[in-house]
């Protein structure tokens, strides 16, 4: 058993092609986060501590699409929202519309642990930060030229953009294969206690106010004794699909192993709108997608460890690693 | 030809000292409701615009929460939220944050059937409502001159839950001690006496006469709530929920309906477990809320009927086609 941790940052349409100047400082982050992950379980740290320190990493790489970095919406600003879920106590928090805060799964988890409330969105969120004294940014700061760039070709080609496309002349080989973005994290620690959180800016050229699933409970993130999971892919299907809780009630229900459960729920979802980091309480991991592919890293206690994008070639057809 | 069946209710956690005549103004309105999609399903009406007509009727009337009557938040104004699911297609759609939209269940179903998303909040949803044209009002026409009371009684009910030392004086003395009796019998609900609490919610599980399923759940949330708020009514899997088994709409404490996912677990215990509509409801509100209190009402595709609750008590109503036909308050 002991401990164990998933990590991943988006999942979509990551073409093959892109260039090592884009992958590297993504797999960089996911190499760090997992060793500073590794690290804090070791020492004994909790799964809810060690999910939050990761997405903060996460958030604050530019690379991933969530806190600095975040992809814009079609005005142009960046609007964040995250949430956590303690396996342990099922409580949860989440917010959403942030524009200042540089660490909104942190928001999040004071929303749990400091408010009578659950889920607070935006003036109020914000209002909240302040009373809080959480750290917070001028809007801008979050804002990277890369993004500018996505949101003004999207806007050209007026839909709704994947997000890890090249932000040059390059347009996407498929068409709605395209929702991406999102960083989350599972884990279960020492003590057997699982937890997840789930962070992102939201689709490029949103119209300002859109929620989509990661925010929500049982859509983008869940965690109870059994299972933690965290989602990524085409927000709308996760909501329709209630992934995260989905896993864990064919746990529950249908008495399924981590692994066929979260392999069922992917596959019963639209092909390339999905993808999902779990652990389960006997330490078991999973790092489902049916995108072409997923930014992903995990480790357990008994050595084991991996980091990649896509399929590896002797991998299930579902990207099933 | 499926059989169709209807379900609404006005909010779960009902005072039981409620008035006589409280009681039976809410029980007149919730008949009039159920009647009219009654009167929509005979006629062979679609059970999405039927969840949509009946939740708009109780929006409109100032007697639940929700629309005109919705509870206030600590800043004394009115933020509404709901969403809607239609079984056939899993589409959803849902709003948070609105405050000048006077029906937020029918801009839920815009965002739905005319937006590229499934939820809009705040500014972008009072902007997609003016670009939609629909009907929008002065924030002052949801404010209730009683729910401008029951802030202020919740305001100070939220000081007594704390410190029971704060003297009561004043014409509220018999409520404020209601309320600190209600603390002392442990009925309360979301953090207030139930004297004070407003019963959060009101919704619609409809399956039609083709076996389509809908659901939809409207809401102006917690009393004394913290602006940007947001509960589980428009939550989906949380508050509403529709597939081709059923359709649910919950209501209570917004934190248990939000860590159960409590409309998605009557259908995922339906699925996967194989339980039939009432044991799959009485599964989920007797194992999923812990100290939660909540309820919930329920159709299934092939025409039944169901509703449970763990508090006391919940208005509601329900109707099949062979012709039953009730509402109630209480167990």
């Amino acid at each position: 058993m002991g401990w164990a941790i998933a990590l991943h940052g988006g999942g979509g349409d990551i073409p093959r092609s892109l260039p090592p100047e884009r992958i590297e400082p993504c797999l960089a982050t996911l190499h760090r986060c997992l060793d500073l992950a590794v690290a804090a379980l070791q020492a004994g740290r909790t799964a809810l501590d060690v999910v939050e320190l990761v997405v903060r990493e996460l958030e604050n790489c530019p690379h991933f699409n969530a806190g600095k970095g975040s992809v814009l919406t079609s005005d142009g600003t960046v609007e964040m929202e995250a949430s956590i879920m303690d396996g342990n106590t099922m409580s949860c928090g989440a917010v959403s519309g942030l524009s200042t805060v540089v660490n909104a799964i942190s928001l999040a988890r004071l929303v749990m642990e400091k408010t009578p409330h659950i889920y607070l969105a935006f003036h109020g969120a914000e209002a909240f930060a302040r009373d809080q004294g959480v750290e917070t940014r001028d809007p801008s700061h979050f804002i990277t030229e890369e993004n500018i760039e996505r949101l003004r070709q999207t806007k050209e080609a007026n839909r709704v953009q994947i997000d890890y496309t090249q932000p040059i002349k390059v347009q996407p080989p498929t068409d709605d294969n395209s929702r991406t973005g999102t960083v989350g994290c599972v884990a279960i620690d020492s003590s057997g206690n699982l937890a997840a959180a789930t962070s992102t800016g939201g689709i490029v050229n949103k119209t300002a106010g859109r929620i989509g699933d990661t925010p929500i409970i049982g859509a983008g993130t869940y965690a109870n004794p059994l299972c933690a999971v965290s989602a990524t892919g085409k927000g709308d299907s996760i909501i329709q699909y209630t992934v995260t809780r989905d896993v864990a009630a064919l746990m529950e229900h249908r008495g399924l192993q981590l692994k066929e459960a979260a392999a069922r729920v992917v596959a019963g979802v639209p092909l390339g709108h999905v993808g999902l980091v779990a652990v389960s309480a006997s330490g078991e991991v999973s790092m489902a997608y049916n995108t072409p592919g997923m930014f992903r890293a995990c480790a357990t206690e008994d050595g084991y460890s991996e980091v990649g994008i896509w399929p590896e070639a002797d991998a299930d057809a579902n990207g099933e690693s | 030809m499926g059989r169709w069946a209807i379900a609404i209710h006005g909010g779960a956690g009902v005072d039981p000292n409620l008035p006589e005549q409280r009681q039976e103004e809410a029980k007149r309105v919730l008949a009039r409701c159920l009647q009219l999609g009654v009167d929509l399903l005979r006629a062979g009406s679609s059970a999405l615009d039927v969840v949509e007509a009946v939740v708009r009727e109780l929006e409109t009337d100032p007697c639940f929460n929700s629309g005109r009557g919705s509870a206030l938040t600590r800043a004394g104004t009115v933020e509404m939220e709901a969403s809607i699911m239609d079984g056939r297609g899993r589409r959803c759609g849902a709003v948070s944050g609105v405050s000048t939209v006077r029906n937020p269940v029918s801009l839920a179903r815009r965002v739905m059937e005319k937006s590229p998303h499934s939820y809009l909040a705040f500014a972008g949803a009072e902007d997609f409502a003016r670009d939609q044209g629909l009907e929008v009002v002065d924030n002052s026409y949801f404010i209730t001159d009683e729910n401008v009371g029951m802030l202020k009684l919740a305001k100070e009910a939220n000081t007594i839950l704390f410190d029971y030392r704060v003297p009561l004086s004043g014409a509220d003395t018999c409520a404020l001690a209601a309320a600190a009796s209600d603390n002392a019998n442990g009925m309360v609900m979301n953090g207030l006496p139930i004297s004070i609490y407003a019963p959060e919610t009101v919704g619609c599980a409809v399956v039609d006469s083709n076996g389509f399923t809908a659901a939809a759940t409207s809401t102006g949330g917690l009393m004394n709530k913290m602006t940007g708020r947001i509960g589980d009514s428009p939550l989906i899997g949380a508050g509403t929920y529709a597939c081709g088994l059923c359709a649910v709409s919950c209501t209570g404490e917004g934190e248990a309906i939000i860590r159960s996912t409590l409309a998605r677990d009557v259908a995922a215990v339906m699925e996967y477990k194989g339980l039939p509509l009432q044991e799959a409801v009485d599964f989920c509100v007797k194992e999923r809320l812990d100290e939660g209190f909540a309820g919930l009402i329920a159709v299934s595709g092939t025409g039944e009927v169901a509703y449970g609750f763990n508090c006391t008590g919940m208005f509601r109503g329900c109707a099949t086609e062979d012709g039953f036909m009730e509402v109630g308050i209480w167990e």
